[in-house]
């Protein structure tokens, strides 16, 4: 297919291409481009393209009058310890299951592969109950616990280590070596790139979670930012500027992640897929 | 995976293992898959069966009721609203599936086909996937606000697209289908470049013309993608809330009242626990069928 490129039909296919992608991209530059605005300037008509004269009252508003920084401190520490616990577990798992030998093994295998049919949204009623039983409703464990268990990376986990020839556990095992030291000297370091991979996608997935921290939240000060900020916005009303800077604000780190670590994004999302 | 595992398992199902693995393993093997099983278990298995038992009781939302056997399924069969959710679903999953999964091929097509340009286009398609669901339909509501939207004050349309019952479902799959096709791309791109060149090589040295080599290798050689794709999107689609939730709040006159928002107004604002139990339950079979029957069909036509 690569040849068409030269052709002229090729060139007008590309431009055209170039265009539904920066058209994709508008609403995200509208969102921007709003939020640099003065709120009288956001319903102006006709509508203008530019902030002009850009100005960061919209920002300065919210950060003053919402505890914005509070909600960013939240989603950074479930963001944080989620993404720790669920790689770090995952990896031990995918690990036992790919190279260990014991019983029960096909019984954990197979809980697993239930785990994909069970849509976590459905489980939100007794998962709630549970967590007002032990008092963790509107506090850190109450967000962070349900979200730990992945069982997706320990699948892709164990597909990965299932390729790293044998012989170099067998030849670290024959030196004395524990299953530990294996793990993170050998099938670790041999597979960084799909870990940081998974370790990516799952940060960026949990800090854009609403539903769990939507149903587990609601006292102001619990709120992570993509819930906090959909209740500042009822509060407002109409307030296009405030409510696109809240928005820019809170994608900020994901968009920033995603456009740092592009290629680790991609290739984290198609193994999750179940492709690589 | 499957192919190294193949080329693999004669080694690895050899008749005698080495017995020094077997005994250091049993412990050491359950250390590494505990702390996983113990969460995965207490928040996704535990949860799962408790769902089945609440739903044969009367329970509020703090889990307190007692045993009142199908009566909630009784209910259910003659709940005009849970049936009403039941169709506005079925309609989002209608709206949704096949656009996404044919939208983001298309854009696959036109992404493998650039060189220099392709990682820019590849992440502006795939940029709003990673936007919390908040943030997107905060520009949504903007973007198509019925006064000064700017969809609206550029084409001198007055539809308000939220607050009409046509066009307020359409409306949310626009948004996700604008949200989520990055993704359904990136499997095609994926599939795609799976494709070996020869192939096309060879066709073309056969005389074959673009639109014959596209229809007898590129068609065929992408469906196992292709399906895999549409089995995703029906599990997402069917579980659509969010959106929902953050555009319509279910409305204008429940119109867009999906199954899950149903659930999560039964149990957390009518607390009714129990009830909503069933609900979820019912979603869930409804999911499990469905992609199954899906995935069947798809696999036989292959």
């Amino acid at each position: 297919m690569r040849e068409t490129t030269s052709s002229v039909f090729g060139k007008i296919v590309s431009a055209l291409t170039v265009l539904m992608a920066l058209a994709w991209l508008f609403p995200v530059y509208w969102i921007a481009a709003t939020a640099f605005k003065s709120e009288t300037q956001t319903i102006s008509v006709p509508p203008s393209l530019f902030p002009s004269p850009p100005t960061l009252d919209a920002f300065t508003y919210v950060i003053q009058n919402s505890p914005i920084f509070r909600w960013y401190l939240n989603t950074v520490i479930v963001s944080v310890v989620v993404t720790f616990c669920s790689i770090l577990f995952s990896l031990m798992c995918g690990f036992a299951i790919s190279r260990l030998e014991f019983k029960g093994k096909s019984l954990v295998y197979g809980l697993l592969l239930i785990g994909f049919m069970l849509p976590f949204s459905a489980m939100a009623i007794p998962l709630f109950m549970f967590m007002n039983k032990l008092n963790f409703v509107n506090n850190y464990a109450g967000v962070i616990l349900p979200q730990i268990a992945a069982p997706l990376s320990v699948v892709v986990f164990k597909q990965f280590f299932d390729q790293v020839p044998r012989d170099f556990a067998d030849a670290a095992r024959i030196d004395g070596a524990s299953e530990l030291r294996i793990l993170f000297s050998i099938y670790l370091p041999l597979n960084w790139s799909i870990a940081w991979a998974l370790a990516i996608v799952t940060f960026i997935a949990t800090w854009n979670n609403f539903f769990w921290p939507f149903i587990v939240t609601n006292s102001t000060n619990m709120l992570t930012i993509p819930v906090g900020m959909t209740q500042v916005q009822s509060a407002y009303g109409i307030a296009f500027a405030k409510t696109s800077a809240i928005a820019v604000l809170a994608s900020l780190p994901t968009a920033a992640a995603y456009l740092m670590f592009q290629k680790r994004v991609t290739q984290g999302v198609m193994a999750a897929a179940g492709l690589k | 995976m499957t192919q190294a595992e193949l080329t693999r398992n004669p080694t690895r199902s050899g008749p005698t293992r080495p017995r020094k693995e077997h005994r250091a393993g049993w412990r050491v093997a359950w250390i590494f898959v505990l702390p996983f099983l113990f969460f995965y278990i207490l928040f996704l298995i535990y949860p799962a069966l408790q769902v089945a038992y609440l739903s044969l009781t009367n329970s509020d939302i703090a889990g307190q009721g007692s045993l009142i056997g199908l009566s909630n399924y009784a209910e259910l069969l003659h709940d005009k609203e849970f049936w009403a959710s039941v169709e506005h679903t079925v309609y989002f999953v209608i709206l949704t599936v096949v656009p996404n999964t044919a939208v983001g091929f298309f854009f696959a097509l036109l992404v493998v086909r650039l060189r220099r340009l392709r990682l820019p286009v590849l992440s502006a398609f795939f940029l709003p996937f990673i936007l919390p669901v908040s943030v997107v339909t905060t520009g949504a509501l903007w973007i198509l606000d019925a006064n000064f939207g700017i969809v609206n004050s550029l084409t001198g349309s007055t539809t308000a697209w939220f607050s009409d019952p046509t066009w307020a479902m359409p409306g949310v799959a626009l948004v996700t289908i604008w949200w989520t096709v990055g993704f359904n791309m990136l499997l095609f791109i994926a599939g795609l470049q799976n494709i070996p060149s020869d192939y096309y090589e060879a066709a073309a040295l056969d005389g074959a013309n673009g639109l014959q080599r596209f229809l007898f290798i590129t068609c065929p050689l992408v469906w196992p993608v292709a399906s895999l794709v549409l089995v995703l999107q029906l599990i997402a689609q069917f579980k659509i809330f969010d959106q929902v939730y953050l555009l319509t709040g279910g409305g204008p006159y429940n119109s867009t009242m999906v199954v899950l928002f149903y659930m999560y107004r039964e149990a957390f604002q009518q607390g009714r626990g129990g009830y909503a139990s069933a609900v979820a339950l019912v979603l869930v079979l409804i999911i499990t069928v469905v992609s199954a029957v899906q995935y069947r069909l798809l696999r036989f036509r292959r």
